[in-house]
């Protein structure tokens, strides 16, 4: 890290913004994506009937929560999955390369390019969620959804659940060949860690603050992990060759 | 001069800190401003106060810089202008790694002009002074297959040095290890007096520039976020004025705001090449710079090699195109996995073909070998088609008013005596013909 020169990052990361803005498919994703994940939640809660047993409604509020932490984990995966191959597709790798840019200054630029937007649609998503439910929605609804422990999970896991997704989209980004298939992949790979956040979202683990925190910190390890692991496997040699570089 | 500690914005009458000072006064300005809410904001003087502060603030701005806006040409002009007097050869970044110093306008249009159009014989090259680029024994492998092997050569400052074989010889990778982008497996290697290793490589990089085969352009973004992305890349502020003159030097001022992939093959080449410039940097790699460009674009691309020659960049020109290499480069080398030559193209003619004189007679002679061979300065001769004849001699201009007076003797009508030309074409095509034979 002490050799991050944040010149170099910030370049990174406003090219990438300037090239969201002119990228259709970018801008439908982000668009598309949290309508869905805004009409979905508020559709099945409102429809919730008044009767709706106790267990009914923690089981529909897990769903909603779950849902929520999907969109952190599916939008940067697929804006990641581009990230290396992309470059490479349309030949900006080599020339980028052959500039001063560190391994990790690249990758971080690309990983906060990928992560700042999906964070902020998450979290404006979940705030539109939560005062709809606030405004219009059963008291017994809005008494289980407005817990801290939801809430404290909800702002703690979208960031750490989008770092891990774009580290994984990185790391396929990487050694891909395909844009297509590196995020088809990346969206997949990225996936299985939501199975720690449900445990919490179905209660299958009492929802508390401690827990959320205590999964927030593993998730954090797992992010610091994945970031190592992502930066051994940029490899120049093998990105400009394709052939692995000898040891 | 005046201090420069804000610049305006792009829109409106907004301006932004530019140096610690400007920031060090926005500050203080925001500290009074929250301090005089805080204390005053029962009264309404905390509302003049408030006003007040930000009209002195506006003041100091526009009057440190605010009012200097970069849109002015002439502006801008003069204040590099002044800039660059004062600074030294080799700035610091922000973050302490060398920058390279920025060349005015004028500096650049003198020096990177190409002179009335045309582009004149190579300059000549002293045998001796400080290397740029010094490779000895080099060797790459990938797996089992060999790029290139036991490559040594070295390339002086300033020398324009061309990097010829064909493809698949290993002129490319032999860019990619020297520019650092991939380890070579054996061998040393020293670029702008840096070893060339992983550890070097930020520092390598910082020092040349390389520009690939393929413009590699974002073609989603304009010319200018192009090249305001690769300035960040290099760390390098005064992003503006150094855009400015290499588009200028390319002559693409005016295409600055175009979407890169609206751009001809020839422009896009041409912004690739500003590219390159935007670091000011000592030494250019040139992978195929004029591969696929029509025949206008070509010569653009080959007068803006010579203007950097005149610059004193060293450039590293990887070429197919002979004849460019035989105009432009002081030194060739000819590379086919091996080094096979490396020379001035006057040299490698002589080293590989011996000198010669071309007579030409109306009509074929009857004894030519009784002619040819009385006379002494010519070591050998051959028929050369009908009524040609080639003289192997080894200094052509004293044996030619001989061979002309012997002909004439012999009762020949003699059309023309030339001494023969050896294109670095021959050149080429008798090392790499070589290869072939050998490997077939």
């Amino acid at each position: 890290m002490k050799n991050i020169n944040t010149t170099r990052v910030r370049a990174v990361v406003r090219k990438e913004f300037r090239e969201y803005r002119r990228n259709k498919f970018i801008i439908y994703t982000m668009v598309t994506l949290p309508v869905i994940f805004l009409i979905v939640p508020l559709t099945s809660i409102f429809n919730l009937p008044a009767t709706t047993p106790l267990a009914g409604i923690k089981g529909a509020v897990g769903s909603v929560l779950l849902l929520m932490l999907v969109m952190p984990d599916v939008l940067p995966a697929t804006i990641a999955a581009y990230s290396v191959i992309g470059e490479r597709d349309q030949g900006t790798l080599e020339p980028l390369l052959t500039t001063p840019i560190r391994r990790d200054e690249f990758i971080l630029g690309k990983a906060i390019a990928s992560i700042v937007p999906a964070v902020l649609m998450s979290y404006l998503v979940f705030i539109v969620v939560m005062t709809s439910l606030r405004l219009g929605a059963n008291p017994r609804v809005v008494h289980e959804m407005w817990q801290p422990a939801w809430l404290v999970a909800e702002i703690l896991f979208v960031p750490l659940l989008a770092a891990w997704s774009t580290w994984v989209g990185t790391a396929i980004s990487a050694r891909s060949s395909d844009v297509r298939i590196s995020q088809q992949l990346g969206t997949l790979a990225s996936l299985p860690v939501l199975a720690v956040t449900s445990l919490m979202s179905f209660q299958v683990i009492k929802p508390t603050v401690l827990v959320a925190l205590t999964i927030a910190g593993a998730l954090l390890a797992i992010d610091i992990a994945a970031w190592r692991v992502v930066s051994r496997m940029f490899d120049r040699e093998r990105l400009i060759t394709g052939v692995k570089t000898r040891s | 001069m005046k201090p420069q500690w804000f610049v305006r914005r792009r829109l409106g009458f907004g301006v932004r800190p530019l140096s610690w000072q400007g920031w060090a006064i926005s500050g203080v300005t925001l500290a009074l401003i929250v301090v005089s809410l805080i204390a005053l904001r029962k009264s309404a003087v905390g509302d003049v106060a408030v006003v007040g502060i930000a009209i002195a603030y506006l003041g100091v701005a526009y009057a440190t810089g605010g009012t200097h806006r970069a849109q002015s040409p002439g502006g801008l002009e003069d204040q590099q202008l002044d800039a660059s007097s004062q600074r030294p050869d080799r700035l610091s970044s922000r973050d302490g790694e060398p920058v390279a110093p920025t060349p005015s306008i004028a500096d650049i249009r003198s020096r990177l002009a190409p002179t009335a159009g045309t582009i004149d014989a190579p300059a000549p090259v002293q045998d001796s002074g400080p290397v740029a680029i010094d490779v000895r024994h080099l060797t790459k492998q990938f797996g089992e297959r060999t790029a290139f092997s036991d490559v040594t050569f070295s390339v002086r400052q300033g020398e324009v040095f061309g990097f010829l074989g064909p493809n698949g010889a290993g002129k490319t990778t032999t860019v990619r290890t020297l520019s650092t982008l991939i380890e070579a497996t054996s061998g040393s290697a020293f670029v702008a007096g840096i070893p060339v290793c992983e550890e070097n490589g930020v520092e390598i990089r910082q020092r040349i520039s390389v520009m690939p085969e393929v413009p590699g352009l974002y073609s989603r973004l304009s010319v200018t976020d192009n090249l305001e992305f690769f300035v960040g890349l290099y760390g390098l502020r005064d992003a503006k004025s150094r855009i400015a003159r290499a588009l200028e030097a390319v002559n693409l001022s005016s295409r600055a705001d175009d979407v890169c992939g609206s751009l001809s093959k020839g422009l896009r080449q041409r912004v690739s090449i500003a590219r390159a410039l935007l670091n000011d940097p000592e030494i250019i790699f040139l992978d195929e710079p004029t591969s696929g460009l029509d025949p206008v674009a070509t010569r653009e691309v080959s007068e803006l090699i010579d203007g950097l020659r005149s610059r004193g960049v060293t450039i590293f020109l990887t070429t197919h195109r002979l004849e460019e290499a035989e105009r432009l480069c002081d030194r060739v080398a000819i590379l086919n996995t091996t080094l096979r030559i490396v020379g001035r193209t006057s040299d490698l003619r002589q080293q590989l073909f011996k000198r010669s004189l071309l007579v030409s007679t109306l009509r074929p002679l009857e004894s030519p070998g009784q002619v040819f061979s009385a006379i002494g300065a010519i070591d050998s001769w051959r028929a050369n088609g009908d009524e040609g004849y080639e003289l192997v001699t080894s200094d052509p201009r004293a044996a030619a008013p001989v061979v002309v007076r012997a002909l004439v003797g012999a009762g020949a009508d003699v059309l023309s005596i030339t001494e023969s030309r050896h294109s670095l074409e021959d050149v080429y095509l008798q090392l790499v013909g070589e290869d072939v034979e050998a490997r077939s």
